[in-house]
């Protein structure tokens, strides 16, 4: 049994951004475990730009940014272990690890930092009818292929779902010499960002097909081609409104999801609207002394708020794991934090406002397309925050910084409730 | 006079705008709710960019070596460019910001690697 102050899971933004703020605040037995060979997580894969425009105010590719943080975390002279899958994690922060240089290993933490990021919704979650021959890959696993390993999937492609990382392989694979047909939507609005609808798509003349599915699936031993069809309002498809189109290759970006088998069952207690551990204002879940940050506690769409929330959950643990602050006893008491109407998810799900230093932020997804509505905090049935948004839209997590004092207001509530208001 | 429509891209409202141009001149744009559309909607038609992202062959591996153009590039360029990048081979050692091309397709940008690849094994 290794005993160590703070162990971090996962060695991508999330688990690097914690570690190096964990020795920050003066921890000095800190360990790093990682799945993959080598440190900088789902980033390596990402070779496009528009990464670092809040925290280092200039535009990276995934793999310079995620240099940045591996290069800060080795000169800090930090351990990681790469190679190493944690398979089980307790309540009493022990830690069971298997690596095929070291075997089986077990870890014992004062805290424990969750860093593991998320996972992509596979065919099975969509239940599209038809055969299942090989050439459907989601779409991040498709981007692995190409950027990583330097293989292409197929070279004509179809993609479901209008996600950012499939919007992004659009544009990879179509530079890759694929021809990609159509990027399919089921919604009338794409889920990615409209810089890369603009980017990816409209420049290669890639048509988005708003309110059109995939209806069957065909080849048997190889993917050959996809019938797609218009919906209605309901999502279902309309009949005569069927075409096919020849294609080798399927992608899909129909959403992520965060992964936290090991966090189930180790008691922590999970949020069905995040997929994410509930935490309280210090990133805490339920287990005292285990905190979570980055994509395993709600998928976000820039690694920039990752890093700002994984910096906080570090410091958090590196002080849980000397003993003091508040993080281990709530100075008062807690409230509540609930989704009101229009948002969804909002993390953290509770809060000590007594320990609120300086200001909260809280994070959430509109359950729709808002123009000009305000995000509202009410402390009971007291307003404490109104903020005027131009646009807020499902695809583009919020991100509000309440003040301290704004929610230390001498109100009798034990609620916090977050709502659009357009 | 010709218009044509364009989307912006400098915040999530992607405002659709339509731009009036005079022979090469931008002479009107409509539909911009802020300062940034009537920008963005006169460099993308006078003289639009893009930064470009592609991969680079390691001698004796099979996984590529992540490059990108040091600075935005014309964007009619982009796909000579790219072909250009594929043609490339290098040789490791090759550190972040190690220049791959000088000067691609005569744009006056380098390509430049955003990745190190220490060895010639793969991963």
């Amino acid at each position: 049994m290794t005993e160590v102050d703070v162990l971090v899971i996962g060695g991508g933004p999330a688990g690097l951004a914690a570690a190096i703020a964990a020795h920050e605040e003066g921890c000095r037995s800190i360990l790093l475990l990682e799945r993959e060979p080598k440190l900088g997580g789902i980033l390596r894969q990402c070779i496009h730009p528009g990464f670092g425009m809040h925290v280092f105010k200039e535009e990276l590719t995934g793999p310079e940014y995620a240099q940045r943080f591996v290069q800060s975390f080795h000169a800090l002279g930090l351990t990681a272990q790469c190679d190493t899958m944690v398979i089980s994690l307790s309540s009493e922060r022990e830690v069971v690890a298997v690596s095929p240089q070291h075997g089986l290993q077990r870890f014992c933490a004062k805290a424990i930092v969750l860093a593991m990021g998320c996972r992509e919704r596979t065919r099975g979650a969509l239940r599209v009818p038809g055969w299942r021959p090989s050439g459907i890959y989601p779409a991040g696993q498709a981007q692995r292929f190409v950027n990583l390993e330097g293989l292409m999937p197929g070279r004509r492609v179809v993609i479901l779902g209008s996600g950012d990382i499939g919007l992004i392989m659009a544009r990879r694979m179509t530079l890759e010499g694929a021809k990609v047909l159509a990027c399919v939507e089921v919604m009338p609005f794409s889920s990615g960002l409209t810089r890369n609808v603009v980017q990816c798509l409209d420049d290669y003349g890639i048509p988005l097909l708003l309110s059109h599915t995939a209806v069957d699936i065909h080849g048997r031993e190889r993917l050959e081609g996809v019938t797609i069809a218009q919906v209605d309002e309901q999502r279902r498809p309309i009949p005569g409104t069927e075409r096919r189109l020849e294609c080798d290759t399927l992608l899909l970006s129909v959403g992520l999801m965060p992964e936290n088998e090991v966090s189930r069952a180790a008691g922590l207690t999970l949020s069905p609207t995040t997929g994410g551990p509930v935490v309280d204002d210090t990133l805490q879940t339920n287990v005292p002394g285990i905190f979570a940050c980055g994509n395993v506690l709600h998928v976000h769409d820039l690694v920039d708020h990752v890093t700002v929330e994984s910096t906080d959950a570090g410091r958090q643990a590196a002080r849980f794991a000397r003993g003091q602050g508040a993080t281990s006893r709530p100075a008062g008491q807690m409230l509540q934090v609930r989704d009101g109407a229009g948002a969804r998810g909002v993390a953290p799900q509770s809060v000590c406002a007594a320990r609120v230093t300086e200001s909260l932020p809280l994070m959430f997804r509109p359950t729709g397309v808002f123009r000009d509505a305000d995000v509202v905090v009410r402390l009971g049935d007291v307003v404490v925050f109104r903020k005027r948004f131009r646009i807020l839209t499902p695809g583009e997590m919020v991100r509000v910084v309440v003040p301290a004092e704004k929610i230390k207001q001498p109100v009798a509530a034990s609620e916090l409730t977050v709502e659009v208001v357009s | 006079m010709t218009e044509r429509g364009i989307t912006c891209i400098g915040c999530p409202m992607g405002c659709r705008l339509r731009v009036t141009l005079n022979g090469g001149e931008v002479a009107a744009v409509d539909g911009a709710t802020c300062n940034r559309g009537a920008v963005y909607a006169r460099q993308e038609c006078i003289c639009p960019t893009r930064m470009v992202t592609s991969l680079v062959r390691v001698r004796g591996r099979r996984a590529p070596l992540s490059v990108k153009t040091a600075a935005p590039i014309p964007k009619e360029k982009m796909l000579v460019c790219v072909e250009e990048i594929h043609r490339a081979c290098v040789e490791p050692p090759v550190r972040i910001g190690d220049v791959v091309i000088r000067n691609v397709c005569g744009t006056g940008v380098d390509v430049v690697a955003t990745m190190d690849v220490v060895t010639g094994q793969d991963c």
